[in-house]
């Protein structure tokens, strides 16, 4: 990691390719700056993330996951919310069970205009990151 | 598995990558990777010479896969695709790697950062493409019909060009009538024609054809679905008159009518009734009901038999392929005090001053006072530097001049005096302005630092300047009339924008995905944009992009079926007990519970399944992935990116 890089923890997104996406990616496009350990991975739609991929993204090192949901706007259909939202309690339980803490893991629906939210979102997931675990 | 030989290209983009990230040190750190058998730079990926070289290493080496690491996939995925696909190979063994939007630009303020992050993502795309396959494209049948939201000048130009084609055409109109902004001008530049003339042409080819439905005084008011179907629902307010009316009749119902509220058709320089026409020959030629400002005082139902206040709203759906938008803009309203809007009553703004000398003739007067001298103000709500509208609105100062030089060979008595910032009268417009120095108009030009100031003093309007063009030196003029030179903002009512979830660029209007390469596509897949709701522009500049987009929209669903993603879940068979949970969390019933080979086990019925992977985290035995997305792939990604 580069020497601006020590005060930044390891975050990886969980995007959706038609929703949170576009809002990531015209983040970028207006420099809305953030820091640049976060990772994005695309996926189809928010309520097909499984806890294997979160609980391997922990073991492997990451300090935190954030799936950028897709909320009402998914366009596979209203349910992907309390899916979303289900899949993300399951993980909570998985963590607690693994001694992980479960904030470390976040979910926000981000649209595909939500440039500011995403940002907003990431920069204090990664303050909370570095007070808890690299104080 | 058989070793994969992967080609990677690392993109500067000009130098909108490598100024922030260097893609040198990203190639050499990727390039010593067991797969990647060889590894460029190139200074723009998308060109032809670079699609030409990438065919012939692909062909020349035997390559099994691609990963080019340049821009969002929204601009370039396809591009790269079907680079792979001129080689021979599979298309969706190509793997897209963004390091300009979430890299380079996203990190901007950190060089360091954005390349360690860049050398990550491009690891991430490599890992991904040691596991891609050869696929497949899935066929979805789309609509062969497009929905063009807002009948201003655009939305009818881009009507008429996709009813050319095979395609239907619904219009939809939250106004009463069509013509939007141009229906309001009279004489435009570079035209003989007036603006409502434009509009009564446009009008008048629309109505002849079969294949497009136009829908006045409606508004979408709901969106389901995605390219190729989108579900729309239309809400229709009624206009309270039926279609068979004597005009005699209404002519009397429009007197007789009570009620005067100000006309925001002529920017509320005059009153209208709530029965009412904007102007005579507008279209539909049905005059409408402003049931909003209507008393119910009966008086029109007396003289009027076409009155009927009995109608009611209607609710329609429709599905459409494509959606193409067209709302247009907004005229900035100055601040109270704004160059002394609205505290002094000498200043108007620029579309209240052409209505002005298009409704009188003979000596100019405003509220009952001749005018001789006027000052027009430029850039009023645009290039500010306190404020959040920091563009230029294109077509302002051309709109100015064109006004002053018909002010001027009207009212032969008018003195123009142009307060600007510099002026941007581009490509043939310039003849204007030399029409305008010819009729003796006189330009007095500024910085940002020194705008003029308006001054009431007494019952006179001083305007004042440091003029530039003479040394800096202090220049007034006792002005009878100040025009504010207003530029378009977006519109106030984005209801339709939010429902579609239309992105919006730092200057708050629709965003294309890319100013030169896409210029009228959104990142909504489907959904086109047309016009001066992505910004300022003229009358041909925005039938310029209503052609466009409507080829666009046309070009997404000219064949009556997509190519989707071939993305669809895979049950391992071998794991699979069959619980039922995945079978409850498809929201599409694509999944089916077969016997096989005596067990009962899930099957996926590919043609329905859409591959979001909803089935996937309920299955407890782990057995169903999505193609493209598999566990093995996510997690390879997942290693490389720690």
């Amino acid at each position: 990691m580069g020497e601006l890089n020590k005060k930044s923890a390891k975050i990886l997104v969980f995007s959706t390719e038609k929703i949170s996406d576009p809002a990531i990616d015209m983040a970028g496009l207006m420099k809305l700056h953030y820091p640049p350990t976060v990772y994005t991975i695309s996926i189809p739609c928010s309520s097909g993330i499984k806890s294997s991929w979160i609980l391997h993204a922990f073991e492997k090192g990451f300090d935190g996951v954030f799936i950028a949901a897709d909320g009402s706007d998914c366009v596979y259909g209203e349910t992907c919310t309390e899916k979303t939202g289900a899949l993300v309690g399951k993980t909570h339980e998985l963590m607690k069970s693994n001694n992980i803490d479960p904030a470390r893991l976040r979910m926000a629906a981000i649209c595909s205009v939500c440039s500011d939210p995403f940002v907003k979102q990431v920069r204090s997931f990664n303050e909370y990151l570095l007070k808890t675990l690299h104080p | 598995m058989k070793k994969k030989k992967i080609g990677v290209y690392i993109c500067h983009c000009g130098g909108n990558i490598s100024d922030y990230v260097d893609v040198e040190k990203v190639r050499q750190a990727v390039e010593g990777e067991d797969i990647v058998f060889l590894a460029k730079t190139t200074m723009f990926a998308c060109s032809d010479a670079n699609q030409r070289e990438m065919v012939n290493d692909i062909e020349a080496n035997g390559l099994t896969s691609v990963v080019v690491a340049s821009c969002s996939p929204k601009l370039h995925l396809l591009t790269f695709r079907n680079v792979s696909q001129r080689a021979n190979l599979n298309k969706y063994t190509y793997v897209h790697a963004n390091i300009r939007e979430q890299a380079s630009w996203a990190h901007s303020d950190n060089k360091i950062g954005a390349t360690e992050k860049a050398i990550h993502l491009v690891k991430a795309a490599i890992a991904k493409a040691n596991y891609a396959e050869a696929l497949e494209s899935n066929k979805v049948k789309a609509q062969k019909s497009v929905a063009i939201i807002g009948a201003g000048v655009a939305g009818m130009k881009a009507a008429i060009s996709l009813s050319n084609k095979d395609c239907e055409v619904i219009l939809i109109e939250k106004e009463p009538f069509v013509g939007g902004r141009v229906a309001q001008w009279n004489s435009l530049s570079t035209t003989t024609e007036t603006g409502k003339e434009i509009v009564k042409r446009l009008y008048d080819d629309l109505i002849t054809r079969d294949n497009i439905t136009i829908c006045t005084n409606s508004e979408v008011i709901s969106n389901k679905g995605s390219v190729g179907n989108f579900t729309l629902k239309i809400k229709t307010t009624p206009r309270y008159i039926r279609q068979s009316f004597h005009p005699e009749d209404l002519t009397r119902a429009i007197e007789v009518c009570p009620v005067s509220v100000p006309d925001e058709f002529n920017f509320r320089l005059t009153q209208r009734k709530a029965i009412y026409k904007n102007y005579p020959g507008e279209y539909p030629q049905t005059p409408v009901i402003d049931i909003k400002n209507c008393t119910r005082c009966g008086a029109c139902e007396k003289v009027c038999p076409a009155v009927d206040f009995n109608e009611k709203e209607e609710i329609t759906e429709i599905t459409v392929g494509s959606v193409l938008m067209a709302t247009g803009f907004d005229p900035y309203t100055p601040g109270y005090g704004e160059f002394g809007y609205a505290t002094s009553e000498n200043v108007i703004t620029l579309p209240q001053f052409k209505r002005l000398i298009d409704e009188q003739s003979g000596t100019l007067v405003y509220k009952g006072k001749v005018i001789k001298n006027i000052a027009y103000i430029y850039c009023v709500g645009s290039r500010q530097t306190k404020g959040d509208n920091t563009y230029c609105s294109r077509n302002c100062c051309t709109s100015t001049i064109h006004a002053a030089v018909t002010a001027k060979s009207k009212f032969p008595d008018i003195n123009n005096f142009h307060f600007n910032r510099g002026l941007r009268t581009y490509g043939k417009q310039e003849i204007l302005y030399a029409d305008s120095l010819r009729s003796g108009d006189i330009y007095l030009q500024s910085y940002e630092d020194g705008l003029p100031t308006v001054t009431i003093e007494g019952n006179k309007t001083i305007v004042k300047i440091n003029d530039i063009l003479t040394n800096g030196k202090e220049i007034e003029v006792e002005a009878d009339l100040v025009v504010l030179v207003t530029g378009m903002v977006p519109r106030a009512d984005n209801k339709v924008g939010t429902l579609f979830k239309l992105p919006k660029g730092r200057d708050k209007f629709y965003n294309e995905i890319h100013m030169k390469l896409r210029p009228v596509e959104t990142v909504i897949d489907g959904v086109t944009i047309a016009g001066a709701c992505q910004g300022p522009k003229n009358i041909a500049e925005s039938v310029n992009s209503a052609l466009s987009a409507a080829t666009k929209s046309y070009s997404i669903i000219s064949k009556g079926e997509l190519e989707s993603e071939p993305l669809v879940a895979i049950i391992d068979q071998d794991k699979c007990t069959w619980c039922g949970a995945c079978e409850k969390a498809c929201p599409f019933d694509a999944i089916l519970k077969v016997e096989d080979k005596g067990k009962i086990v899930a099957e996926i019925n590919n043609s329905v399944c859409k591959g979001c992977g909803m089935c996937a985290p309920v299955c407890e035995p782990d057995a169903i992935n999505v193609t493209a997305c598999s566990s093995t792939e996510i997690m390879s990604m997942i290693d490389t990116l720690v």
